[in-house]
């Protein structure tokens, strides 16, 4: 192995278990509802309905459709949150209710939160910035102060469920995500009994929206079905998307003791890389990422399943990835999948939601595949999850996110057995 | 101008910050923050009451005001003025 040396997993580890996971995504708001679309190919990439997008060059997004605000929020927190976060909020309710937890009295030291977001309240922030230029500066909400702002969500979700222990915010474009659930586990290892921590997003505002094509990746395919074709031979580019997942993360023993109901599986190890810069010899920083999470997680290449791809969809970013997955695992060694293709890329919830999907892979035994593309280049060398799902058991998957100018994250997840 | 009423205040704090928790609030002695209002609730209110009604009111007396009947009394003796 060419490159820094691999760190092996840390003595006296302390296992850290996912108990709970909520899930609000395009194709699926809740997680059952989002995994049986999964497995049978429901996509939540449609034209934009949000906004009237005729004066836009594009015309495609991810969006969650059937989220009603009130029906899950105080009406008290309605004028002070972006959607983002009220999908947020939601979303860790579900995991929290899903591992069991009434955090209680409001002084609860021992749960923390910590949560990725790349965009920020963009929603909200629009609207104001349009009572600012259209009525003058008194006219904007006193709540944009925080309504846009990455950390807002932690502190919501924080606030809401009386959570007092460690909190923090990553922003890693759109690899955040997995950075948080690593700094989530490395908080539990440092003796907090919980963490809520994941990642969502929504930037689908006219503003944020066209804020999105600046990076120049966005597919300007009109066809729903054609538009994110990640690893295909005909890939043009990704369809924004919002959402993404929380999920309660706890040690293994804090778990047990309290009686859990359920253990999804193990968060086994964690690394994050940046890339050298444009130009530069060395090679990008991904499959040394994941190599490092393999490590930490105790294992080797070989003893993974299945990988959930960051699935840029742009030619030359597939192929990064993919010459990176089949230098590390050895060609078509190891499945390779994309349900992203369902939703759009939903910024720093993607990486979060790619870790459910995979702990509900080794759950149900079953691998689901990369809607839509069907035409992967032999030279990629890898095994693209195609056409239908792919029946096989699943004890260990490798996650990897990349965000753009050299964000990489991993994370390998196993089945738990004490 | 008439006097502002309770009830104009109420539909200015709801609008701006969204409804009481647990009961509502009608001019009793309930506070703000029994009420589930906080600093930026109250800053956002006194924003509006300006912009609709011409009343200006400094943020600190705004803060010091504990309940809606304080901030109701407040607010007409500043349109009064």
């Amino acid at each position: 192995m060419s490159g820094p040396a691999v760190r092996p997993a840390p003595a006296g580890h302390v296992p850290t278990v996912v108990t709970g996971v909520g899930v609000a995504a395009p194709n699926g708001l809740g997680t059952e509802e989002y995994w049986r679309n999964v497995l049978e190919g429901r996509s939540g990439i449609t034209e934009m309905t949000r906004f009237d997008a005729s004066g836009y060059p594009f015309k495609l997004a991810g969006q969650i459709t059937g989220f009603v605000a009130e029906d899950h929020l105080p009406a008290r927190l309605l004028p002070q949150t972006d959607v983002s976060t009220r999908l947020a909020l939601a979303t860790a309710d579900w995991a929290l209710a899903d591992a069991a937890v009434e955090p209680g009295d409001g002084e609860n030291y021992d749960m923390g939160v910590i949560t990725s977001n790349a965009t920020g309240g963009f929603e909200f922030t629009h609207r104001e910035f349009h009572k600012l230029w259209d009525q003058g500066p008194s006219y904007v909400s006193v709540y944009e102060s925080f309504a846009w702002f990455y950390a807002v969500n932690t502190g919501q979700i924080s606030i809401r469920n009386g959570l007092r222990g460690p909190g923090a915010a990553l922003v890693g474009e759109q690899a955040g995500g997995l950075d948080a659930l690593g700094h989530a586990c490395r908080t539990v290892r440092e003796g907090t009994g919980l963490v809520i921590s994941g990642g969502v997003d929504s930037a689908l505002d006219p503003w944020g929206y066209l804020s999105q094509f600046a990076g120049g990746l966005v597919s300007a395919e009109s066809d729903p079905r054609r538009a994110y074709l990640p690893f295909d031979a005909a890939a043009g580019g990704y369809v924004p998307g919002e959402g993404g997942a929380v999920l309660v993360v706890e040690s293994a023993e804090a778990a047990e003791r309290r009686g859990a109901p359920r253990i999804y599986g193990e968060i086994a190890g964690y690394a994050a890389a940046f890339d050298p810069p444009p130009g530069s010899d060395r090679p990008p920083a991904l499959r040394h990422t994941a190599e490092q999470a393999i490590a930490r997680a105790g294992l080797r290449p070989g003893d993974i399943d299945v990988v959930f791809a960051d699935a840029a969809g742009v030619p030359r970013l597939d192929l990064a990835e993919a010459q990176a997955i089949s230098g590390l695992f050895g060609p078509g060694a190891v499945p390779v999948t994309a349900p992203k293709a369902l939703t759009g890329r939903l910024y720093a919830g993607g990486g979060p939601l790619d870790v459910v999907t995979a702990l509900l892979s080794i759950r149900d035994g079953v691998i689901p595949p990369t809607a839509h593309t069907s035409d992967v280049p032999g030279s990629y060398g890898i095994d693209l999850v195609v056409g239908e799902p792919r029946a096989l058991p699943v004890s260990t998957a490798l996650v990897v996110a990349r965000g753009r100018h050299g964000f990489n994250a991993a994370v390998v997840v196993r089945a738990w057995t004490n | 101008m008439s006097a502002l009423s309770i009830d104009d205040l109420r539909r200015v704090l709801v609008e701006c910050a969204g409804e009481a928790e647990g009961a509502e609030f009608d001019g009793d002695g309930r506070t703000f923050e029994e009420l589930g209002y906080d600093s930026l609730a109250l800053i956002e209110t006194a924003a509006r009451l300006k912009q609709r009604y011409g009343i200006d009111l400094d943020d600190g007396d705004v803060m010091a005001a504990e309940t809606p009947a304080a901030l109701l009394s407040l607010a007409n003796a500043a349109a009064r003025s």
